[in-house]
């Protein structure tokens, strides 16, 4: 069954093709339920896949299928191919299990939607793009994926396009990205140069990764910051992470699908397929590593200070990433993948949960208009609270251990990376208690007007089962996802699974048992504290405390606003100086002083017009006469 | 006594640069016409003397038709300084200066 990879791409791309010709007429809720199957079947062949990839030995689970060429030009071939391996099958099962659960609840989410259809399309296209992503046997190939992932992204975040903010929402995701795209593309000009090659494998010795030796120390940090460029646009890092929370715009199963589970992590996963180059560069893997933590950081501290449900969420989302990304510099490459599919769990968790809520509370995003949503959605709140619960780190949920892991081998490697995760950690705990409490917790304050005479809502009502039943699986895989990788288990794990991918890039957390102890204590600890800080802090009925929640945090540290002051306010002032200056006098003055240079031509010219035809015949004799002239000059002189 | 070519062709430009002054310096339409034929038949005369001089029947061949066209002309010239006169009682080139710029 490893050959039939290809199954799992064309799955997905059926659906999408058939619901572009069919899907308007099929309509709700028969759409939704074709794009829920066909991502499904494609979960299914990633099982079957899987299954044929364990049933091998170990040094060999790596199978390279070329099915056609897709353009060759001089000494580059562009094949378009598959690559199975233990990292990508392992990105491929929980992109497919993810968006399959997402798709599901999405038929409920998105009902008597005015583009029920389009939705599933984009749905059905993205996660074509994100498999080829992941599959491609070559860089090429996954750019073609990665821009295929950056489009949906686009649509889907501007689904609802008549709302302004969504519209330009939807442009903010996508020109961040085209930044990122850029660094991707130069990386794979500077990694052709200097291998001849853009395929990741192609037997022995052949390859990217057989032919690193062709890469000098400065060209290999160039080629590792340039791809890590791609993946800060792709992955929300700083310093291109701000389209992130306005991507919550879109509908929330695109919050959960792409923004949360599965399309921030292409950049991890780049990171990660790159591997033998990254070990190349330490320069570069100390800068992965430092944006890492400081993302981690500045993220968790701005999402202590939202008051969206969903703006939460996305900073936390930056945080998880950033905590990746560590873990990628630090050479952890299987803590970053642990953490990936653990997050891609309990973070679908967390949206599908606010989902819920905001679906059952008449699209009311403000966590200061929820409160005591506990009496009335029993199956969101326990479903969520096992998400918080792992998110925080609390044993033995799966976010514990998984954090566990990022932390233990950050220390090893950056002491002071670890402090910072440390910290970071504590304020997951943190913020994600009060978004618990806020929601869940205390006294209902929907049925109270809202804060700009908004009218008082409903009472939330439970949402229907397609949209439960995705919550209830994911919580149970964010409670149980910790066993994939327990730390005393040794073999048939994730980490046996794809330690041959990693092998030899791959640094050893030098810890003994002891240490280890100390800092998985030290992990609980920092987790019990948040939770603690944040019951005590927002214990009472009052919600509104300005101490806590800072301009200078609510404003994400003035981010955005010195984006806008260095480059938003100077391009406008440009495109003004070129629309008022250069296209009023310059172009304009060009075209206009032509038609005014024809009109005095013109008007010079018309008097030779005399009407008198014997002008006009003297002119023919004077012609006459000189090209005589001119001919007897030739016959006498010439 | 014969005489060389060079005179009939001497002749030939005299009688052209008669037409061709006359034709710019004159009013009358059809004074102007009479400079054109003059003008024609130098060219002839030109044509006829070349074909004595090179032993060649081609340029009395063309002199024909050159008669032929010139007689055509007037016949449409003619037609149209009639008519312009019967429209505007005028044969003087000049007033018939409605192409004017």
């Amino acid at each position: 069954m490893v050959h039939a990879a290809y199954l799992m791409l064309l799955f997905p791309l059926a659906g999408f093709l058939f619901l572009v010709a069919f899907g308007r007429r099929l309509g709700d809720p028969v759409a939704g339920w074709v794009g829920t199957i066909a991502v499904t079947a494609a979960f299914v062949v990633a099982c079957m896949v899987l299954a044929g990839l364990i049933g091998l030995p170990a040094d060999h689970r790596v199978v390279v299928h070329n099915y056609f060429t897709w353009f060759s030009s001089g000494g580059l071939s562009v094949p378009v191919g598959t690559l199975v391996d233990p990292l990508s099958m392992t990105m491929c099962m929980f992109v497919t299990g993810v968006s399959a659960l997402i798709h599901l609840y999405s038929i409920g989410y998105m009902k008597s939607d005015r583009d029920y259809s389009k939705f599933f399309i984009y749905l059905n296209l993205f996660v074509f793009s994100m498999l080829l992503l992941v599959l491609a046997n070559n860089l090429l190939l996954t750019f073609v994926g990665w821009e295929g992932v950056g489009v949906c992204s686009y649509w889907l975040v501007a689904f609802w396009f008549q709302r302004e903010s969504a519209a330009s929402a939807g442009k903010k995701a996508f020109i961040y990205n085209r930044i990122g795209d850029a660094g991707f593309l130069l990386a794979i000009f500077l990694i052709f140069e200097k291998t001849g090659t853009i395929q990741y494998e192609s037997g022995p010795g052949g390859g990217i990764f057989g032919q690193l030796s062709h890469l000098g120390g400065g060209t290999a940090t160039a080629a590792v910051l340039l791809l890590f460029l791609a993946a800060t646009g792709k992955s929300a890092q700083i310093p291109l992470f701000n389209w992130l929370p306005d991507a919550m715009e879109g509908p929330t199963p695109v919050s959960a699908l792409i923004h949360a589970a599965t399309m921030v992590t292409a950049g991890v996963y780049l990171l990660c397929r790159m591997n033998p180059l990254l070990h190349l560069s330490t320069p570069g893997t100390v800068v992965i590593a430092t944006i890492g933590a400081v993302t981690a950081f500045v993220a968790a501290t701005i999402a202590c200070a939202q008051q969206d449900i969903k703006k939460v969420l996305a900073f936390s989302t930056i945080s998880q990433i950033g905590y990746m990304v560590l873990a990628v510099g630090s050479g952890a490459y299987i803590a970053a993948i642990f953490l990936m599919v653990c997050h891609a769990f309990f973070k679908g968790v967390l949206f599908l949960g606010a989902g819920s809520v905001i679906h059952g509370l008449e699209d009311e995003q403000d966590l200061k208009r929820m409160g005591a949503l506990r009496r009335y959605m029993k199956w969101t709140t326990v479903t969520f609270t096992i998400g918080y619960l792992a998110i925080a780190g609390i044993p033995p949920l799966s976010g514990f251990w998984a954090k566990g892991d990022v932390l233990d081998n950050t220390f090893a490697h950056y002491k002071p990376l670890w402090v910072i995760g440390l910290v970071t950690a504590v304020l997951t705990a943190y913020y994600m208690s009060r978004l618990e409490i806020l929601a869940f917790g205390g006294e209902p304050r929907f049925d109270q007007p809202g804060p700009h005479g908004e009218p008082p809502l409903h009472a939330p009502h439970e949402s229907p089962w397609v949209m439960r039943l995705p919550l209830v699986v994911l919580a149970f895989f964010a409670f149980f996802g910790g066993v994939l990788d327990l730390p005393w288990v040794h073999t048939h794990n994730l980490e046996s699974f794809l330690a041959p991918v990693f092998n030899g890039t791959l640094y050893n957390d030098n810890l003994a048992g002891g240490a280890e102890w100390a800092l998985a204590l030290t992990d609980i600890a920092a987790a019990l504290a948040g939770v603690i800080v944040a019951a005590w802090l927002w214990r009472g009925a009052e919600v509104d405390k300005p101490a806590l929640e800072p301009a200078f945090l609510q404003r994400v540290w003035y981010w955005d606003d010195f984006y806008d002051t260095i480059i938003g306010r100077p391009g406008q002032r440009l495109a003004t100086f070129c629309a008022w200056v250069v296209d009023a006098r310059v172009i304009d003055g060009a075209v206009n002083g032509t038609a005014h240079l024809v009109k005095v031509t013109g008007t010079a010219a018309r008097k030779l017009q005399t009407g008198y035809a014997r002008n006009y015949a003297l002119g023919i004799a004077l012609g006459m006469a000189l090209i005589i002239a001119f001919m007897l000059s030739r016959t006498w002189w010439g | 006594m014969s005489l060389s070519g060079a005179w009939y062709l001497g002749l030939a430009a005299i009688v052209f640069t008669i037409g061709a002054i006359g034709l710019l310096v004159r009013r009358n339409v059809l004074i102007m016409f009479m400079c054109i034929e003059l003008m024609l038949n130098a060219a002839n005369l030109t044509f006829v003397t070349f074909a004595r001089m090179l032993h060649d029947i081609g340029g009395q061949a063309v002199v024909f038709f050159v008669l032929v066209v010139a007689a055509a002309e007037v016949v449409v010239g003619l037609g149209i300084v009639v008519t312009n006169f019967r429209r505007r009682s005028t044969t003087v080139a000049d007033d018939l200066d409605s192409l004017k710029g």
